[in-house]
């Protein structure tokens, strides 16, 4: 067997190996070749190191407060973007819960089209791990929400290596007031309602308003947003007073550093 | 005649069991030591005591009797679906009847089948009689009161057959039986060259039907304890099978010989039923259900082998039966969730939804279908997730914002607000106070009346959509129309994004 000193084989290699260790730590330089999901939403997108929510891999949302609708809202979001980016080979999506209580209306009100949702509730969190698990792995599916109280970093690594395995997209549920916990996910989001604005009719409410926080995200920087929900177009929008926030503001570097 | 089937060490001394009759502790059941020193069911405790000073005594518990010998009847669907508990005790130990029409020669002859059942029964500890007959009532009289050699009565003999046995052999009620005695009618043959009118006019019609039931002369339908499923495979073994690899192996060889018929007949399986019969005469049951007809071995496997993980072989098992009590065309129309996936998705998919329903249960596994209704709770219903959604489905209805989660039993809220039809200025949640902002409203939503539904339910509601400090937002409403005297009653329906 005759041996090539062959540079592109090295680099392949080398290439190779990182993939490994990106799969198996949870970190890695490849980061870039992930495939996206675009947010439709310019600099959100321009933001994540991917050009878009990456997918087959995990993300984490928690929720900012008790009583706030607008985790569920985004994830609604999310999900839609992503069934769409996947187009018809896998355009389903499941979401595991503890319970019910999702509405039909207003979950297609985010473009999340129901008819393509399945819904699987779980009375034990063992059982939800083990849905979850088994959605990902079964490439079946877009992508796969649970709403989960406590998952630890051996539990988030498995969806995480489940999600690599299967192709498709996990999204973490975290409810208010957790504690901050070690996690395998790719990124990190905080979602809390704020107030709207005015209203366009002059009375009444205005179009709703999220503050989404990018709390952790590999290979790219936190940042935050206000965006509006347009409820007549069906997208979402950087709110007003907010597009001219400078991105790399110091309290993002602290915390960066923090 | 009621034998005690006891542990070893105990049949050897005499025992028996009692129940309170009348006041005094009597005999319900005696072992075979106990029935040699004359003790009887039916005898007085103190009676019995003064026959055997030994006896041993403990209560009788018919309620276990009871589900031992329906655990023994499912038992014995090993030669026959068709088992009936047969539960009139009167005269003489409660059974199970079986129908063994056609069975009889997977076994060797009826001689074969009965040595067979009598023999498996005895070494599970039961004393056990059986008897072959053209008619429930022959069999049921032959097994209780025949002498042990002439059991097996051939078609056309039972009226010879049963002549010489007592008339409680009817299956008559003791008082109708004690007054056929007294008369002097003490055997069954008695009465084949009576009249029937004036016997029905004396006794009722019950003996008359009864006698034509025993002699064939009645059809007398035994219901199974269970649904007799047509589509029924199943494997027997020399020697009983307790590992889990070979009952893999098993099932797997069943599942693949269903399969093939199914495949013949263009059919496929919604739910299997494995029954595992133990060595010991009981009967484990194994259920997994598919979200659309299935008839693919590989698929069907991997749902039975999370249901065998958990599975108590016992002794062994010496039997293995695979039943599909559902069956449908596999050709069925397909929309709704399955006209989204497309046909290369579609396996993946529908495995996955009968894998998650299997653990969790198929209620846990759904989707949201789309109702004509304008009440928010009936707007909505959970469908299977893979079901075909019927006719076209109709869009949700979009005039009006509706919200994300809805409250399945709106929440009572303590709400301050100005009268008569303004939104709330504030309310109290779970503890949380929440000044409202902004509100859009009301929105009126009237009962449906026309669908008689509890008072309560059709009162008018006017919905609110408010906006706390925070920016979340809620849906409010308050229940009936303003009324001077009366407090309103606010609820909590669902939370927007």
């Amino acid at each position: 067997m005759s041996y090539r000193h062959d540079l592109v084989s090295v680099e392949a290699l080398k290439s190779r190996i990182l993939a490994l260790e990106g799969a198996w730590q949870g970190v890695g330089r490849h980061e870039e070749a992930r495939p996206a999901a675009p947010l439709g939403l310019e600099p959100l997108d321009r933001a994540l190191p991917w050009g878009g929510l990456p997918t087959a891999c995990l993300h984490e949302v928690s929720a900012g407060a008790a009583a706030d609708g607008a985790v569920a809202g985004f994830a609604a979001y999310l999900l839609a973007r992503l069934s769409a980016a996947a187009g018809r080979r896998q355009s389903a999506v499941l979401w595991c819960a503890a319970g019910d209580g999702l509405y039909g209306p207003g979950l297609a009100a985010y473009g999340l089209d129901t008819h393509r949702l399945i819904l699987v509730r779980g009375r034990r969190q063992a059982d939800l791990l083990w849905a979850l698990e088994e959605a990902l792995r079964s490439g079946a599916l877009a992508a796969v929400l649970g709403e989960i109280e406590e998952a630890d970093l051996t539990a988030t690594r498995r969806l995480q290596l489940a999600a690599e395995a299967g192709r498709t997209t996990a999204l973490l549920l975290r409810p208010p007031g957790g504690k901050p916990a070690p996690s395998a996910a790719v990124t990190a989001w905080r979602t809390a309602a704020a107030p709207s604005g005015a209203a366009p009719w002059g009375a009444g409410l205005g179009r709703e308003r999220w503050r989404l926080e990018l709390v952790r995200c590999r290979g790219g920087l936190p940042r935050q947003w206000l965006v509006e929900w347009n409820d007549e177009a069906n997208r979402l929008a950087v709110a007003a007073e907010f597009r001219d926030r400078s991105v790399d503001a110091p309290t993002d570097a602290r915390r960066l550093a923090g | 005649m009621t034998r005690l089937p006891t542990l070893a060490a105990w049949r050897a001394k005499p025992f028996a069991t009692t129940a309170k009759a009348g006041g005094r502790l009597v005999i319900v059941a005696a072992n075979a030591p106990a029935e040699a020193a004359g003790i009887a069911p039916g005898q007085v405790l103190a009676d019995a005591r003064a026959l055997e000073p030994g006896l041993r005594v403990t209560a009788a518990d018919p309620s276990a009797d009871g589900s031992a010998l329906a655990a023994l009847a499912d038992g014995l669907t090993r030669y026959t679906p068709w088992v009936a508990v047969d539960e009139q005790g009167g005269g003489g130990a409660r059974g199970a009847l079986l129908d063994i029409t056609g069975c009889a020669h997977l076994f060797g002859g009826e001689a074969a089948l009965l040595a067979d059942l009598v023999g498996r029964l005895e070494r599970c500890g039961f004393a056990a009689r059986a008897a072959v007959a053209s008619s429930a009532g022959a069999a049921w009289a032959i097994a209780r009161f025949a002498p042990h050699d002439r059991l097996i009565i051939a078609p056309g003999a039972e009226g010879q057959a049963l002549a010489a046995l007592p008339v409680a052999a009817l299956r008559l009620p003791a008082e109708t039986a004690g007054k056929l005695e007294r008369l002097g009618l003490r055997r069954i043959g008695a009465l084949y060259t009576l009249p029937q009118a004036p016997l029905a006019r004396r006794f009722g019609s019950l003996v008359g039907r009864r006698l034509d039931q025993a002699l064939g002369r009645v059809q007398e339908p035994i219901s199974p304890r269970r649904p007799v499923e047509p589509w029924r495979l199943q494997l027997a073994f020399a020697e009983p099978i307790a590992q889990r690899q070979d009952i893999a192996a098993a099932t797997e060889h069943l599942t693949a010989a269903l399969c093939r018929r199914l495949a013949e007949e263009m059919k496929g399986a919604r739910r299997l039923v494995l029954a595992l019969y133990r060595v010991d005469g009981t009967l484990a049951r194994a259920e997994i259900g598919t979200s659309r007809p299935v008839r693919e071995t590989k698929h069907l496997m991997r749902l039975f082998a999370e249901k065998l993980d958990g599975l108590d072989a016992g002794l062994g098992l010496d039997l293995l039966a695979l039943s599909a009590p559902v069956v449908e065309p596999l050709a069925a129309s397909q929309s709704g969730l399955l006209a989204c996936a497309n046909e290369a998705a579609l396996p993946a998919l529908a495995a996955l939804v009968d894998r998650l329903a299997n653990r969790l249960g198929a209620s846990e596994v759904r989707r949201l279908v789309p109702v004509a209704s304008h009440l928010p709770e009936r707007a909505q219903r959970a469908a299977p997730a893979l079901a075909s959604a019927g006719a076209a489905e109709a869009p949700w209805r979009k005039r009006r914002p509706r919200p994300l989660r809805l409250f399945t039993r709106p929440q009572p809220v303590d709400a301050i607000a100005p009268v008569p039809d303004d939104p709330p200025l504030l309310f109290r949640w779970r503890e949380q106070l929440h000044r409202i902002r902004r509100a859009d409203g009301p929105e009126r939503i009237a009962g449906e009346w026309w669908q008689g539904s509890a008072p309560a339910q059709a009162e008018v509601r006017d919905y609110y959509r408010v906006e706390d400090e925070a920016g979340r937002r809620f849906w409010l409403y308050r229940e009936g129309l303003y009324h001077p005297e009366r407090r309103p009653r606010w609820f909590l329906h669902g939370l927007f994004a």
